[in-house]
């Protein structure tokens, strides 16, 4: 290295030099990092931003090929679009609600047990959670059916003599999802839960808090930022659900993304078909942005809990 | 738990507590266990308990012409997603973790993009540009759309990896000679080697279970079994499907266990 010596010896040309040096080290440094870093970006580019882009200019042309906006007025004209909306989101609020309901007191569970205990609890919540979605719909599916276990169950036992519709219509598709999308609630609310102070907890309990009010008023509060990531993942998640509401749903149950293929593969109304993910795309991102942005620094790290 | 955390509550004033998470974890793993008690059935009706025990199902699995090619194209494509997947996460999280380029965030936003956007517009996507240059029905295709969706994993992964490794050991094995590459694969790889190995497993397991992409872009000979499987359920429910879904689970398991056991050495 002559760089430093020659900076020495003369002050003044020796800094530029030096510094030229560094400089051209510094971008050949960040042009080797992007050479390692661009085969997965040109990936991601060619098979999300691309077809998505192109999937976008096709919904601003109707289907005789003009430029039209008739792809994204159809959804506040026709009854059936309106229908898949409100099917949609009533069930992603039915399943959230069904999430937080069975996932707080579990997540809540987890975090006061000893950590070998927990770690134990924790293998059930990830092992449903990495076993495929087609699996435990499946699972569903046998034991709801109409001459599932369930109902076979229930009948031998006398408490009904007709079978329950379980399966094939809403109850079956929110039973399906819940159970499905429950660890995306339970892992970032119990990764939160755990860093809650309980230094905080026993100065409450100190001061005279009993075991209620320390829950409704330090915990429950602290706990909510992790609440809110899991909400939002499970909500946002609902919308573009596909394979349960599909194999489980009976042809009854017509979600946002099942609306897509049929758009798409039944009638080949690629326009349309288009014009559907793209404002589910700006839904999730607008979702999810407006967390982000709520919530702020906390929110970082809600997707790598997988 | 006093010792744990030294709150002065007991765990018979929890019990109520124990007793409703206990349910919710039942709900959570009760649907996998019944598939496997279930794919031992000898009946073609829904029992449970089985009357009857037998290999039928798994007979009929290993016996069918189309569900052996389909698993072998999923094993194909998963095998061939991971030795993509892998390295080139690897090198995108070795580059993220460096933090000094300029739009560090816009690559990683755009490296985990495919977590965020939905599937179903990926395979809609996917399909509609996979028809303009014919790699639909493809192996190459498969493993590229796979391979987008594995890489978040494997990059998450990594780079958590790298985080708690010191990049100074690096440097000094580079001031001490060694090249770029023998610096990385002598110094750095040996460290970070648990995160790549369980990033390849996170891989693993999402080319194999995934349905909706799989669902557009594969058909005729490379049809995986997750797309056979989702037409099969359509139809109607064989308890054949309760065979190969136990062996998916049984799939997890191991995987999930090597992850643990690797990650546990660490």
């Amino acid at each position: 290295m002559s760089a430093p010596a020659l900076m020495q010896e003369t002050a003044g040309a020796g800094q530029d030099l030096n510094a030229q040096a560094l400089r051209t080290d510094a971008r050949r440094e960040s042009l080797r990092l992007l050479a390692l870093l661009s085969p997965s970006l040109f990936l991601v580019f060619a098979i999300i931003i691309v077809p998505i882009g192109w999937l976008f200019w096709l919904s601003l042309f109707d289907e005789a090929g003009a430029f039209s906006a008739a792809n994204y007025a159809r959804f506040f004209e026709q009854v059936s679009y309106i229908k898949t909306f409100t099917t949609t989101f009533k069930v992603a609020f039915i399943v959230t609600g069904a999430c937080v309901l069975l996932g707080y007191p579990l997540a809540y569970m987890l975090s006061q047990l000893p950590r070998r205990a927990a770690s134990i609890c924790l293998i059930f919540v990830i092992l449903p959670f990495w076993t495929s979605v087609l699996v435990r719909t499946y699972a569903w599916l046998v034991i709801l059916q109409r001459k599932g276990l369930i109902n076979s169950w229930l009948i031998d036992l006398g408490v009904i003599s007709q079978p329950l519709s379980l399966a094939n219509n809403l109850s079956g598709v929110v039973i399906g999802m819940t159970h499905i999308l429950l660890p995306f609630l339970v892992l970032p609310l119990y990764a939160s839960m755990k860093t809650i102070d309980t230094d905080c907890l026993r100065a409450g309990m100190n001061l005279g808090a009993g075991p209620v009010a320390t829950f409704r008023q330090i915990f429950f509060p602290l706990s909510l930022p992790g609440l809110a990531s899991g909400v939002v993942i499970v909500f946002v998640l609902c919308l573009g659900f596909f394979v349960t509401p599909a194999l489980m749903g009976g042809g009854k149950v017509i979600m946002w993304a099942m609306r897509m293929e049929q758009t798409t593969s039944l009638y080949s109304n690629w326009g349309a078909g288009a014009a559907l993910g793209v404002v589910l795309l700006v839904v999730t991102l607008a979702l999810l942005g407006l967390f982000q942005w709520l919530l702020g620094a906390r929110a970082t790290g809600v997707w790598s809990s997988r | 738990m006093s010792e744990d955390i030294g709150l002065p509550i007991s765990h018979r004033q929890r019990l109520w507590l124990y007793g409703l998470g206990s349910l919710v974890l039942l709900f959570l793993i009760a649907p996998s266990i019944i598939i496997v008690i279930m794919s031992f059935s000898d009946s073609t009706l829904l029992q449970f308990p089985p009357q009857q025990w037998s290999l039928r199902w798994y007979q009929a699995y290993f016996g069918s012409l189309e569900w052996r090619d389909a698993t072998i194209v999923s094993v194909k494509v998963a095998v061939t997603t991971v030795l993509v997947a892998t390295p080139l996460g690897t090198a995108a999280a070795y580059a993220i973790n460096r933090g000094t380029l300029r739009f560090n965030g816009t690559i990683n936003a755009l490296l985990t993009a495919s977590l965020i956007v939905p599937v179903i517009l990926i395979g809609i996507g996917t399909f509609f540009l996979y028809a303009r240059i014919g790699l639909n029905n493809t192996l190459t295709g498969l493993v590229i759309a796979h391979t987008v969706q594995a890489l978040p994993l494997v990059v998450l992964t990594v780079l958590s990896g790298l985080r708690s490794y010191d990049m100074n050991q690096e440097r000094v094995a580079r001031s001490l000679g060694a090249g770029r590459v023998a610096a990385f694969w002598q110094v750095t790889m040996p460290q970070i080697r648990f995160s790549i190995v369980s990033g390849a497993l996170f891989a693993f397991i999402t080319s194999f279970d995934e349905v909706v992409v799989s669902l557009f872009i594969s058909g005729g000979e490379t049809t995986t079994l997750t797309r056979r499987m989702f037409n099969a359920l359509r139809d109607q429910i064989d308890p054949t499907i309760a065979a190969i879904s136990t062996c998916l689970i049984v799939l997890s398991v191991v995987l999930l266990s090597v992850a643990q056991i690797f990650g546990r050495r660490h």
